[in-house]
């Protein structure tokens, strides 16, 4: 069955509240609380609250620049994935005022305060919020990211009209950050059989690349009632892309082709 | 997902490989919606018809060849539209192997239990004894 609540050693508990921010003569007036999920799989407790205080005079406006200063001036454990900072990458995905977005991306001033920072809702984690996405990277490549063909090769590129091009936006924008994938409940539930929005966004794109001549097979990788048709149009993917992305759009043309190659 | 089983992501995600089925089950649930939009209508307009008539006349109008006929559409479609949207909701949230069948089964058994005995009212209505 489903699990609605979770498993024992996942309760998260009340954990630690670190010092207020000093400064020269007395404490930063300008601060923001955080609230952040914290979990080591070496100590064998279970996940914890902590709760830091930002010196807003001191830090950028983004919550990863707020995580980013707690790592260096209060608690260099602290753990998270991040690189480009300008939301490119999808390094920083986790849960922050309870909807999965980007860190980088993502002002503090638009989140709730205290802010709530939890790692992608319903992964393994792997450290506080480091969630692990190998399955979600294998349903990636599950869906064969390339380009396929069978005609042989030309000598220069292979041709798109402007039209055939411009069906691919709305597509080629996605990052693969997974903030979509991990907020749909019917990824929560069935995530070993249900490919997830991302990676059926991902599809849809080859699927509609005029070059691509592997159109059919795909379709035929993805007509499964888990693979696919998991998806009940609750649209959590669309909302939740940090790109503004439209994923649910796309997982409906997937079906709309389904029927078109039946009727 | 199994415990005890050391088994590479690519293989997990996939497992069985495709099913090739699912169209038919998505396409027909749109075609029961859109059916039902006319029906369930009629329906409303029907019950309104019977309020307050006496058993003779509820058992004339049902019995009626044009009311009779818009009954049992409305079974048959609503029953399939149930059946297929059941079992939608089982696979989503009953991942139990046993569970599963049970409750598919149970699904079936319960929409063509209560489908027969409503068309069977309703001919028998229409057609007496």
């Amino acid at each position: 069955m489903v699990e609605f609540t979770l498993p024992k050693n996942s309760k998260i508990t009340q954990g630690k509240t670190w010092p207020q921010p000093a400064k020269s003569g007395g404490l930063a007036t300008d601060v923001t609380e955080f609230r952040i999920y914290r979990w080591n799989p070496d100590d064998g407790q279970n996940p914890r609250i902590d709760t830091y205080y930002i010196d807003r005079d001191d830090c950028g406006p983004m919550v990863l620049d707020a995580l980013i200063w707690i790592k260096n001036n209060v608690d260099p454990t602290l753990t998270f994935r991040r690189s480009c900072r300008e939301g490119v990458c999808g390094s920083c995905a986790m849960n922050i005022d309870g909807t999965n977005t980007l860190a980088c991306t993502k002002a503090m001033d638009d989140a709730k305060e205290p802010v709530k920072v939890y790692p992608l809702p319903h992964q393994p984690v792997v450290k506080d919020l480091v969630p692990d996405l190998k399955n979600f990277y294998a349903q990636y490549a599950s869906i064969e990211p390339w380009l396929q063909t069978v005609t042989a090769t030309p000598e220069k590129e292979w041709k798109q009209s402007y039209e055939d091009r411009a069906k691919l936006d709305g597509m080629y924008e996605c990052i693969l950050c997974a903030c979509c994938s991990t907020s749909c409940p019917s990824y929560w539930w069935n995530s070993d059989r249900y490919l997830g929005p991302a990676a059926l966004l991902q599809a849809n794109r080859w699927v509609k690349d005029s070059r691509d001549e592997a159109t059919g097979a795909r379709l035929d990788n993805l007509e499964d009632p888990f693979r696919l048709y998991r998806c009940h149009t609750i649209m959590n993917c669309s909302k939740a892309c940090p790109k503004g992305l439209n994923p649910a759009k796309e997982i409906a043309e997937l079906k709309k082709a389904m029927v078109d190659r039946q009727v | 997902m199994k415990q005890n089983q050391i088994l590479t992501p690519m293989r997990r995600v996939r497992g069985l490989g495709a099913a090739h089925t699912g169209t038919q089950n998505f396409w027909h649930q749109r075609v029961t919606s859109v059916a039902a939009i006319p029906l369930t209508i009629a329906l409303i307009i029907i019950v309104i018809s019977l309020l307050g008539r006496s058993h003779a006349a509820v058992v004339q109008i049902l019995g009626s060849p044009i009311v009779a006929i818009v009954m049992l559409l409305f079974i048959i479609n609503t029953a399939y539209h149930m059946w297929i949207g059941l079992q939608e909701i089982i696979i989503d949230y009953v991942h139990e192997d046993k569970l599963k069948l049970a409750c598919l089964m149970g699904n079936t058994f319960f929409v063509f239990a209560i489908a027969f005995a409503s068309a069977f009212a309703i001919l028998k209505l229409s057609f007496g004894v």
